[in-house]
């Protein structure tokens, strides 16, 4: 009897931790949605996402050019940063020996340790001027931002397709060797193929935080209102837009700020959506097992 | 089961122990202070040399802008909000002021910069995107990169009013988020143009006179210098209690040697209400 009850008390505050995630989440949704919903009644769900100008002191709140702010220095970071993190990846979980690994693991985690203020900081004392001396403008540009955040994305991508990679089954690494295949050619047809959708789910992380990330692109993206023409343009994230008012926003303002934070959340909802059919579509099913 | 129990036991002996350090031994008057950025620095003095003196007084400064000085004290979450511009009438209410001191909007570039000093217009005119060049108002032939403040902010909103009497600033101005970032910027870039409050100021960056005069205390205070912006304290209704006799003691003679040691023109007489 006793040993009965222990079982269901596990069993279920098990469940609830598993769902706790799942409530919190949806608290939050509520709470910003609710907060949101005034901006969307009295400025039109369409003028708010797709109006061009953003000037709280004049009552006009259009976002569309800090949706493009976001996407765009998302894209770049990612343009950047997956190359290198997956070439990366390949040589530790392939080639690199194991007394290399040993320096090269935890080195790559302590980028992912560094507060993001300081990658901010970095930024507007080492990157600004330097692209500003180098590309003319002010310095504070979609690029530099996209710089740091390409620094700060590389860790996660790094170690978690290295994860996935090193994951795949001895077997199908003997098995193409076996056949003749060189090292490059088995790493290329063989392993790369297999961990796809762990590198998917590498992206996808390093997409999220870069696209959430705030602090330091605040410091460096210049924050100017406009849709950016060059990668040189300074650019507003969604992000600083809400971390940067926050403090003083009152009234309808205020509601702006958290209907920006709902465009913010349904985008990245979307991206989560459309990032997840591809790590299904792309999975391996070999040897009745997933991988 | 049994040792769940104790488990359980030993948490809540620990939670009560962890209370019984930490609760507050002795009932403090308590004050809080939240608002505009611009004052908090000069609050957080005041509070602190208070405190000193008044060890049975709790001050609490927060900074959040101007506009969350003014919120909060209307809804009552504090005794005292800060505000560093003159109340519109609309924002009013029951709303009481008191002007504690007097800050002023430097102008600053960079220090590689050969411009000494602008008038008015010329500020207006390089903030506004009519002029885009250095040359245009006799400095080297290059873009002028003008750095704003984020909206809301104090800062910006007296910069607003004092100098670009309602017209819009050019939107593709860089935005800082702070007074360090504003300054960081101007210090890097020898194209750039920023304001920053006088008491913020520092000598890496290069101060311009405004109409051939320089900001300082003495022109701040006799009104020749142009961009004036008044430090005020809010409270709902008439000030009462401790908050009361704190305020007292800012407009006082200690309270106004403090703002002077930070650099805050001091407030002549107690101007609380500007018709």
């Amino acid at each position: 009897m006793n040993k009965k009850l222990g079982e269901y008390l596990i069993e279920k505050g098990l469940f609830i931790t598993a769902i706790f995630s799942i409530i919190i989440i949806l608290l939050i949704f509520a709470f910003v949605f609710r907060e949101g919903l005034p901006i969307f009644q009295d400025f039109g769900v369409l003028n708010f996402i797709f109006g061009m100008e953003w000037a709280p002191s004049d009552g006009q709140f259009g976002v569309f050019t800090m949706i493009i702010g976001s996407l765009c220095i998302t894209l770049l970071a990612l343009i950047m940063a997956v190359p290198l993190s997956l070439l990366c990846a390949i040589f530790m979980a392939e080639i690199a020996p194991s007394g290399m690994r040993k320096i090269l693991k935890p080195v790559i985690e302590t980028l992912a340790g560094i507060p993001s203020v300081v990658y901010g900081f970095f930024g507007l004392i080492v990157m600004v001027p330097l692209i500003r001396v180098q590309f003319g403008g002010t310095g504070f540009s979609m690029l530099s931002a996209s710089i740091i955040l390409t620094v700060m994305i590389l860790p996660t991508i790094i170690s978690v397709s290295e994860d996935a990679m090193r994951s795949i089954p001895h077997e199908y690494k003997e098995a193409s060797l076996a056949l003749g295949a060189t090292q490059w050619q088995t790493i290329k047809n063989v392993i790369f193929p297999a961990s796809v959708p762990g590198i998917i789910t590498a992206i996808i992380l390093g997409m999220g935080r870069a696209i959430g990330e705030t602090l330091a692109v605040i410091m460096v993206a210049g924050n100017v209102t406009q849709i950016p023409q060059s990668i040189m343009d300074p650019v507003r994230a969604l992000t600083s837009n809400i971390a940067l008012e926050m403090g003083y926003a009152t009234g309808l303002h205020y509601n702006a700020l958290f209907g920006t934070a709902v465009v913010l959340f349904i985008m990245i909802m979307v991206l989560l959506v459309i990032a997840n059919y591809y790590h299904y579509k792309k999975k391996v099913v070999i040897g009745g097992g997933y991988l | 089961m049994d040792s769940k129990l104790k488990i359980g036991i030993i948490i809540i002996i620990i939670i009560i122990g962890a209370y019984q350090i930490f609760k507050p031994g002795v009932q403090y008057d308590r004050i809080e202070i939240a608002g505009s950025t611009s004052v908090q620095p000069v609050a957080e003095k005041l509070a602190e040399k208070y405190m000193e003196k008044h060890p049975n007084v709790k001050i609490n400064v927060q900074g959040g802008g101007s506009g969350m000085g003014i919120r909060t004290t209307k809804q009552g979450i504090v005794n005292i909000g800060t505000i560093s511009k003159s109340l519109k009438p609309a924002e009013k209410d029951e709303l009481q002021e008191y002007v504690i001191g007097n800050d002023g909007i430097v102008i600053a570039v960079n220090t590689q910069n050969n411009i000494s000093g602008l008038n008015d217009q010329q500020l207006k005119d390089i903030f506004s995107g009519k002029i885009t060049n250095w040359k245009e108002v006799g400095g080297y032939d290059s873009k002028i990169h003008v750095v704003i403040r984020e909206s809301g902010s104090g800062t910006l909103s007296s910069f607003e009013s004092l100098v670009m009497n309602k017209t819009k600033i050019r939107s593709d101005a860089i935005v800082q988020g702070s007074t360090e970032g504003v300054k960081q910027t101007v210090k890097q870039d020898p194209y750039a143009i920023g304001f920053v409050s006088l008491s913020h100021m520092s000598s890496d960056v290069k101060i311009l006179e405004i109409n051939e005069i320089t900001p300082s205390e003495t022109t701040i205070s006799d009104g020749s210098y142009s961009l004036k912006v008044p430090f005020e304290f809010l409270t709902m209704g008439d000030a009462q209690g401790v908050t009361k006799l704190f305020i007292e003691w800012v407009l006082g003679p200690e309270g106004q040697a403090i703002m002077r040691s930070e650099n805050i023109v001091p407030a002549i007489g107690n101007v609380s209400d500007d018709a």
